[in-house]
């Protein structure tokens, strides 16, 4: 497991965050994780720099470019970060359970 | 166990699902009955939402507003593209923080189980870009509650 500082400061940025959410989907060169943002590659590759620091990707040479991928922390991070949003969520539902509760029997 | 599960499925799609003790006519109703969904779809502790519009037919309008309490909040337009009473909706929306998020295609589907309805949210972004900002978005917000909970702590 990567230092818990480190990972939390590479997580404290909403540009990291969304990197290490398009590569839950698959293998990204620095290119293709530089379009979504209005930032410039030298800008993502800083930040591309500090989430390998951090543990949370691993990169690979192919010729030129080095593409990105999660490491296996960066991965338990994603499964983290759906289950606050899972919390967020279940928060609502549970109080729909409160309502569907008080409607009349028959409405049930 | 937990009666909720959400899940990514491929790379533009989140999956939710979850059980009620209830008929698909009264989930069906609590999604789409104005009074009641301003009881429930609030988010946070301490959210209200002042503002909603449901028009629960093909074309329908959705507006909802919530609020802080302390001048913060944002606004959600949608349109209704199907209703199938008491099984099936399928909508169309987008947040404004106060910019559009691209709009999120969202399908629920009510199915009757043995103990109530067992409900499934397959929301569908334009690209696994919009999904990881949607998801990075959810992020921060939970952080932020994290964050607040921990300063209450010491």
């Amino acid at each position: 497991m990567p230092n818990l500082d480190t990972a939390f400061s590479a997580l404290a940025d909403p540009t990291r965050r969304a990197i290490l959410a398009r590569l839950a989907s698959g293998e990204a060169t620095v290119m293709e994780l530089a379009e979504p943002f209005e930032v410039t590659q030298p800008a993502i590759s800083r930040h591309l720099k500090v989430l390998e620091g951090a543990g949370l990707i691993v990169r690979r040479v192919e010729g030129t470019k080095r593409p990105c991928r999660l490491a296996p922390s960066g991965i338990t991070v994603i499964d983290q970060w759906l289950a606050i949003l899972r919390n967020a969520l279940a928060k609502n539902y549970d109080r729909l359970d409160e309502v569907l509760a008080t409607m009349s029997p028959e409405e049930r | 166990m937990s009666k909720m599960t959400l899940k990514t499925e491929g790379d533009k799609r989140i999956v939710v699902t979850r059980r009620f003790a209830a008929l698909p006519e009264a989930v069906y109703r609590a999604h789409t009955d104005p009074r009641l969904i301003q009881k429930w779809l609030l988010g946070p502790d301490g959210w209200t939402m002042p503002v909603c519009v449901n028009e629960a037919r093909p074309g329908g309008k959705i507006h909802y507003e919530w609020s802080d309490g302390k001048g913060g909040g944002f606004h959600l337009t949608g349109e209704y593209l199907e209703l199938v009473p008491f099984s099936r909706i399928v909508h169309v929306e987008r947040m404004h923080l106060p910019q559009p998020t691209p709009d999120n295609h969202v399908e629920t589907i009510f199915e009757q189980d043995t103990t109530g309805t067992l409900m499934t949210m397959r929301m569908t972004l334009p690209d696994a870009e919009t999904r990881a900002a949607m998801l990075a978005t959810g992020m921060e917000r939970g952080m932020e509650a994290s964050y607040a909970r921990l300063e209450a702590m010491i």
